[in-house]
C-alpha cells in the first residue's frame, strides 16, 4: 500500500509541475495550448542537454528555457500581436512535436542522466507518510512546493489577487494601476518554464530517456486536468495524482482485463467533461447557494477574461 | 474584411521566403544536402504516377475535413474535435463495410452516407455541449477526440479483432465490394471517387457560405453573436447546425481513410488529417477557396518527407517542421502587417 501510493505521487511529479505552470498561466487569462508540444520538445532538449553536460540540472535549466521561449511565443503574439491564442499555441503544439522528433532521432535509445534518490534523513523513518512523501528525490519535492507555493501565492498575497483579476476583470485591475500585459506576459513564461520542467521530469527522471513517444497525450491531458480541477491548484494537484492512480490501475489490471492499458489512460476526457457539465447544471449551482461554505470546492468557473485580448482604450 | 485580403498577399509571399530560409537552416543543421532534400520531397510525392495517385489519396480526406473546418470557424467555433469525427465517421463506414451485404455501388454510397452520418453526429454532441452543457467546444472537442480514438482502440482489439488475434494492426480486411473505386489512368490506380467527393466538398461549402441565406447567417453568427441574436438569427442553432455540416464533411473524410486506403479500420485511422486541417485552414484565412491548392501543398510535403528518412537518413518530421514553420510565420507576418496597418491609420486619423 504504501509502495503504491509513493508510486503514484512519484509518477504524478511532472504532471504537478505542468499543471501548476498552466493554471498560473490561464488564470491570468492566457491559455498556453502548446502543451503537448512544450512537454515533448524539453523533455527531448532536457534529455539532450544533460547528456552533454554530464548533469541532470543542465538538462532542467534548459527545459525550462524551451517551456518558457515557445509561451513567450503564445504571449508575444497573442499581446503584441492580438493574435487567437488558440490558434498560436495550436501551431506551436503541432511545430513543437514535429521539432523534438526531428532533433532528437539519433538519441532515441541512449541512455543518459537521472536524478538521484534522495530520502530525507529522520522524516523518512516516520511511519507511513515517511515512505510515501520522503523517499523521492528533488523532483517530487519540488512538485509539492510547486503546489504549496502556487496556492499560497494565489490566495495570500498581493500579487495573487493581481494575478487572479488580470485573469477575470483586467478592465478594473487596469484602473487600478496593474500592468494587465505586463503581467500576462511574465505569468505566461513561468507558467511555460514549468511545463518545461515538467518535461525534462519524464526524460530525466520518471521515464528515463527519450523516445517519441514518451509523454504522448500527457500534454493535453494536462489541460484536461486544469480544468477538471477548476482552475484551483489544490484541486488540480488531486486531479494529477488521480490519473497517476488510474495509470498504476490500468496497469496493474492489464492481466485480468486486457486491453484495459490502452483505455483507460484516455479517462481524464470523459471525467473533464462530466464534471463541466455537472458543475453547469441547475441543481448543482443549488447546491452551491445551499452550502455557502462548500462553494469553494463546488463551482468550476474559468477566469472571466480567459483567452481574450486586454487593450487599454 | 476586405482591407484584410488585400493585405494577405505580400505577408504571405514573405513569410514562405523566411520559412524557406528556415528549411535550409534546419537542413543544413541536421547535415543534409539543403537544395537535393527538397527535390527530393517533391520526387518522392509527385515523381510517378504511382506517386501522384498515393498523393491524391491523402489529399482528398485533409480537403474534406478542411472544408468541414471552414464551416465550423465560420460560426466562430474552434473544431478541436474533429479527428474524433474523422474516427467516428471511419467507425460508422467500417461497421456498414462489415455488415452490410449489397452490389457494389450501393455498398460504396451507404459507407459514404455512414461515415458523414457517424461524424456529423459526434460534432452534434460537442455542438450541444458547448451550448446546453456550458462544456466549451475545444476542451469538449478535445476529450471527444480521445473518447473516438478510445472506442477505435476497443473495436479494434475487442469486437472487430481478426480471428484468433487481438493485435493494434486493425481489423480483418473489408470484402472487397465495399472498396471505394479507383480509376486506371497512366498505370496507375488514380482515387477518383475520392477526390471527387473533395471537389464536390469544397464547391458546396464556398457557396454555401458565400452564396446562402443560411452561410451569410452563419457568419454573422461567427463574428458577433450579440448582434446577430438582436436581429433575431436563433445562435444555437446556427452553431449546431455548423457542427452537423463540418462533422458530416469530416466523418467523409474518414469513410475515404477506411474504404479508399487502409481497406480495414486501424487505430490511428484519422491519419492526423483534423489536425493538420485545422491548419490548412488557418493558413487559407479560413476560405475555402484556397484549401485544394494549400493541402497539395501539405501533402505534397509529409508524403514527400518519407522519401527523405530513406534516401538521405533525415527524421521523417522534417515535413512537419516545415509546414508548422510556415503556417506559424504566415500567421505572425500576417498580424504584423495589420498592426502596423492599423497604426498608421491610427496615426493618419489622428492628423487634421
Amino acid at each position: 500500500m504504501e509502495a503504491t501510493i509513493s508510486s503514484i505521487i512519484a509518477a504524478a511529479a511532472p504532471l504537478v509541475y505542468a499543471t501548476m505552470g498552466e493554471t498560473i498561466s490561464e488564470k491570468s487569462g492566457v491559455i498556453n495550448l502548446s502543451l503537448e508540444g512544450s512537454l515533448r520538445l524539453s523533455a527531448m532538449t532536457g534529455f539532450v542537454v544533460a547528456f552533454w553536460a554530464d548533469t541532470a540540472f543542465a538538462g532542467f535549466v534548459a527545459a525550462a528555457a524551451v517551456g518558457a521561449l515557445i509561451a513567450a511565443i503564445i504571449a508575444y503574439g497573442n499581446i503584441k500581436l492580438k493574435i487567437n491564442q488558440i490558434a498560436i499555441g495550436f501551431i506551436l503544439a503541432l511545430l513543437a512535436i514535429d521539432l523534438a522528433s526531428f532533433f532528437g532521432d539519433s538519441f532515441v535509445g541512449v541512455r543518459g542522466e537521472q536524478v538521484p534518490p534522495l530520502p530525507i534523513p529522520l522524516l523518512e523513518d516516520i511511519p507511513f507518510f515517511g515512505k510515501v512523501l520522503f523517499d523521492h528525490n528533488l523532483v517530487v519535492y519540488g512538485s509539492f512546493v510547486a503546489i504549496a507555493v502556487t496556492s499560497w501565492y494565489f490566495y495570500r498575497t498581493r500579487g495573487g489577487l493581481n494575478l487572479q483579476g488580470i485573469g477575470e476583470r483586467p478592465e478594473g485591475a487596469f484602473a487600478r494601476g496593474v500592468p494587465v500585459n505586463l503581467l500576462r506576459t511574465v505569468y505566461t513564461v513561468l507558467g511555460g518554464a514549468m511545463v518545461g520542467i515538467a518535461g525534462a521530469s519524464y526524460s530525466l527522471d520518471v521515464k528515463l530517456g527519450w523516445r517519441e513517444t514518451l509523454t504522448l497525450n500527457l500534454g493535453w491531458i494536462a489541460l484536461a486536468i486544469v480544468i477538471f480541477g477548476g482552475w484551483h491548484p489544490v484541486r488540480v494537484a488531486l486531479g494529477c495524482y488521480l490519473f497517476g492512480a488510474l495509470q498504476i490501475a490500468a496497469f496493474h489490471l492489464q492481466d485480468v482485463f486486457p486491453g484495459i492499458a490502452q483505455v483507460l489512460p484516455i479517462a481524464p476526457f470523459p471525467l473533464m467533461i462530466l464534471a463541466l457539465v455537472l458543475v453547469s447544471a441547475g441543481w448543482f449551482l443549488a447546491l452551491g447557494e445551499r452550502f455557502p461554505k462548500l462553494r469553494g470546492w463546488l463551482v468550476l468557473q474559468p477566469p472571466g477574461a480567459i483567452g481574450t485580448i486586454f487593450e487599454r482604450e | 474584411m476586405t482591407a484584410r485580403s488585400t493585405n494577405r498577399f505580400v505577408p504571405t509571399v514573405v513569410a514562405l521566403a523566411y520559412a524557406l530560409l528556415v528549411a535550409m537552416v534546419l537542413l543544413a543543421l541536421a547535415g543534409a544536402p539543403p537544395i537535393e532534400a527538397l527535390l527530393r520531397i517533391v520526387d518522392g510525392s509527385l515523381g510517378s504516377w504511382d506517386r501522384v495517385a498515393a498523393t491524391l489519396l491523402a489529399w482528398s480526406p485533409l480537403v474534406l475535413a478542411s472544408a468541414g473546418l471552414v464551416v465550423t470557424f465560420a460560426a466562430g467555433m474552434w473544431n478541436i474535435g474533429v479527428e474524433g469525427q474523422i474516427i467516428m465517421g471511419a467507425i460508422a463506414a467500417s461497421w456498414v463495410a462489415r455488415e452490410v451485404s449489397a452490389d457494389a455501388a450501393i455498398l460504396v454510397l451507404a459507407t459514404i452516407v455512414a461515415g458523414a452520418v457517424g461524424g456529423a453526429l459526434w460534432a452534434l454532441l460537442a455542438g450541444v455541449l458547448r451550448t446546453h452543457g456550458g462544456v466549451n467546444e475545444i476542451f469538449g472537442g478535445l476529450g471527444l477526440d480521445f473518447l473516438a480514438a478510445g472506442i477505435a482502440i476497443y473495436l479494434v482489439i475487442g469486437p472487430w479483432k481478426r480471428q484468433g488475434v487481438a493485435s493494434t494492426s486493425g481489423t480483418e480486411i473489408f470484402p472487397d465490394a465495399s472498396f471505394m473505386p479507383t480509376m486506371e489512368l497512366f498505370g496507375a490506380d488514380i482515387p477518383i471517387v475520392a477526390v471527387t467527393l473533395a471537389i464536390l466538398g469544397t464547391v458546396g461549402v464556398y457557396f454555401l457560405l458565400r452564396g446562402t441565406r443560411f452561410g451569410l447567417r452563419l457568419k454573422a453568427v461567427g463574428r458577433s453573436p450579440r448582434s446577430a441574436f438582436i436581429i433575431g438569427i436563433p445562435n444555437n442553432a446556427y452553431i449546431l447546425s455548423a457542427f452537423l455540416v463540418g462533422g458530416a464533411l469530416a466523418g467523409v473524410a474518414g469513410t475515404v481513410q477506411v474504404t479508399g486506403f487502409h481497406h480495414k479500420l486501424v487505430p490511428a485511422i484519422s491519419g492526423g488529417y483534423g489536425f493538420l486541417g485545422i491548419l490548412v485552414v488557418l493558413l487559407a484565412g479560413f476560405s475555402a477557396k484556397w484549401i485544394g491548392p494549400i493541402a497539395l501543398f501539405f501533402i505534397v510535403v509529409s508524403a514527400g518527407s518519407t522519401q527523405l528518412e530513406l534516401r538521405l537518413d533525415l527524421d521523417s518530421s522534417f515535413g512537419g517542421v516545415l509546414l508548422g514553420v510556415i503556417v506559424l510565420f504566415v500567421v505572425f507576418g500576417t498580424a504584423f502587417s495589420q498592426q502596423r496597418a492599423k497604426r498608421r491609420a491610427d496615426t493618419a486619423g489622428a492628423e487634421p
